[in-house]
């Protein structure tokens, strides 16, 4: 599975409250939800962002609360994969649940900057920095998860178990 | 290799002698829990999977905690969701608004988590349980609906920090201040992916009340679970609340640990966290000037008997600061019933709290004490992140009740010990 776009580049400790602030989470609507993705953080990042664009930051992104409403959020924003130093581990069970590709890799998130544009190969672990001609290497996923996303979600995964 | 005790939680759990760090492995759920905010997600989930029946009636719990009493119509779509649910599958623990708590609180109160559990929790403080010797964690909402369908769920086994408790504590310092110390001490991302175990001698020293709100921000500094050994001050509490069987498991005394602290809980000071993140910490001392526009005792953290007690000693015959809202939620109606039998209640009205029912409210903003733009409060919740309590220009300053209430009194961020004799 291949994506490539352009970033949005973020610190650390990119918390769930700024994804998605709790005040919109009386609906799980998903399209209803990006319309204020990041807001608290980045007011026109929904006005910027186009589908295929990838999110870059730093460590511990997604900590906070255990709200699927944030991996939720920032998929249907059209974010095609999140690359940070660290995931916070809710988040980062939430995101290969509910199908949304991400990658950890310091070097990466280091050294890419806002705007520059990125090309990662999920299957291989691979990004590569079109706009600074640099290539990074991710940490692939352990068999077990790759399992999971194989097929397309934890729920599709238990159903074809239960048959 | 020795083990420690949430490693022995998950392999008893998993149907084996022994697991190791980084393993994955599959293990049986005791509870699965979910409120209204992630619930309704899991349960479209749950409907996906295309099974008509949960795997077991008794080990699902339902709590609409978040936005309840509905704040809106949507708050009570979604409410609505869970109730429909819950009757059709014949769920046996959901909780309906008038017996409903904050789920934390709720939980081991109903005894319906017990030492030695396994519980998944569609809510991140659901590491809360782990003070009663239970492996407890926050998961998503997928996550919850495959618990619901399966009994079963997947878990890296996580390696360990462990934090060695000495001494006793001085008189204004509550377990708050000491997890919060921990926070500021190891960082937001200090634990994260392992579990926080405790131990030591201070321990005897922390009422099940301080260990429920020290074991609740084991999120916050990033870490799976916290938990604590088992002693009779457990037990006792198990007993009281529940008949389930419960097990007492023990770290081996050759348990591996990545880190080892040891905190002399006697040099502890009540600590405040700054905005906007619970890592920055400073002691009672060197808060300097702060002054206030709200106080919130209460939420999942510090809305149990003590903490209200604790105010209530504090605020006693005095008055809130004119410029100041005081709001208080206790978190059950257990508590809220005790505080009203033991004047609790009382003393905190005529010192001008607003006395809320049971609700998660302003703790994640949603209803019940929002914040205007550059208002500040200080809570005695666990998250203080950019627009958590309503304004993306709010602030919020994260203490102990003893802290809270002095705070409310003086209309600035205040030493409880300072108090004394200033009436
Ligand atoms: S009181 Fe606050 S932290 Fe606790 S469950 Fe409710 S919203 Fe979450």
């Amino acid at each position: 599975m291949q994506a490539k776009g352009r970033v949005f580049k973020y610190g650390n400790n990119v918390d769930t409250d700024v994804i998605i602030p709790a005040r919109y989470l009386n609906t799980s609507d998903a399209d209803e939800l990006a319309l204020h993705c990041m807001e608290d953080l980045d007011a026109d990042f929904v006005k910027n962002v186009r589908p295929g664009d990838i999110m870059v930051a730093g460590k511990n992104f997604g900590c906070g609360s255990s709200r699927e409403h944030a991996p939720m959020a920032l998929k249907a924003a059209g974010i095609s994969v999140v690359i940070a130093e660290t995931f916070a581990r809710i988040f980062f069970r939430n995101a290969i649940n509910i199908g949304l590709p991400i990658l950890e890799c310091g070097e990466a998130a280091h050294d890419i900057e806002a705007d520059d544009t990125v090309e990662v190969d999920l299957g291989a672990g691979t990004i590569t920095n079109l706009t600074k001609k640099r290539t990074y290497q991710a940490q692939p996923f352990p068999p077990f998860m790759q399992d999971i996303i194989e097929a397309d979600g934890l729920i599709n995964h238990i159903r074809a178990n239960l048959r | 290799m020795g083990m420690t005790m949430t490693q022995k939680i998950l392999a008893a759990h998993a149907g084996l002698d022994s697991v190791e760090p980084g393993q994955l492995i599959e293990a049986d759920l005791d509870m699965v829990l979910g409120n209204d905010i992630t619930a309704p997600v899991a349960i479209r989930e749950f409907e996906k999977i295309g099974i008509t029946d949960v795997f077991d009636k008794a080990k699902i719990a339902l709590v609409p905690d978040h936005f309840t009493p509905n704040k809106d119509i949507k708050a009570a779509e979604q409410s609505r969701l869970l109730r429909t649910f819950a009757a059709e599958k014949e769920i046996e623990h959901y909780f309906e608004v008038g017996q409903m708590g904050i789920e934390h609180a709720l939980l081991p109160e109903k005894g319906l988590v017990v030492s030695g559990d396994v519980v998944i929790g569609a809510d991140s403080h659901t590491c809360t349980y782990g003070a009663l010797g239970a492996f407890s964690t926050g998961i998503g909402s997928t996550d919850m609906a495959a618990g619901m369908a399966t009994g079963r769920a997947w878990f890296k086994v996580p390696s360990a920090l462990r934090f060695e408790l000495t001494g006793k504590p001085g008189q204004w310092v509550m377990g708050k201040d000491i997890i919060l110390h921990i926070i500021g001490l190891v960082g937001v991302d200090g634990a994260l992916y392992q579990s926080m175990e405790f131990s030591g001698s201070g321990i005897a020293y922390l009422s099940m009340d301080d260990r429920f709100s020290m074991a609740n921000m084991a999120i916050e500094a990033g870490a799976k679970n916290g938990i604590f050994p088992v002693d009779d001050q457990t037990l006792a509490y198990v007993k009281e609340h529940s008949t389930k069987p419960y097990r007492v498991y023990e770290a081996d005394a050759d348990a591996h640990y990545e880190q080892s602290y040891t905190i002399d809980l006697s040099t502890i000071r009540p600590t405040v966290s700054f905005p906007h993140l619970p890592d920055n910490t400073r002691s009672i001392d060197e808060v300097g000037n702060v002054r206030i526009d709200q106080v919130v005792i209460g939420s999942c953290t510090n809305g149990r008997i003590e903490d209200l007690r604790m105010a209530a000693g504090i605020l006693k015959g005095r008055k809130t600061a004119k410029h100041v809202r005081l709001i208080v939620f206790p978190a059950t109606q257990a508590i809220y019933l005790q505080a009203v039998r033991e004047g609790i209640a009382e003393i905190l009205v005529e010192a001008g709290a607003a006395f809320s029912t049971p609700t998660c409210g302003p703790c994640l903003g949603g209803h019940m004490g929002i914040l205007a733009e550059g208002e500040r409060a200080v809570a005695t919740t666990n998250r203080n992140f950019v627009g958590r309590m309503g304004h993306p220009k709010s602030e919020v300053y994260l203490a102990s009740p003893a802290v809270a209430a002095a705070s409310a009194v003086t209309g600035r961020i205040s030493d409880p010990a300072l108090l004394e004799g200033k009436e």
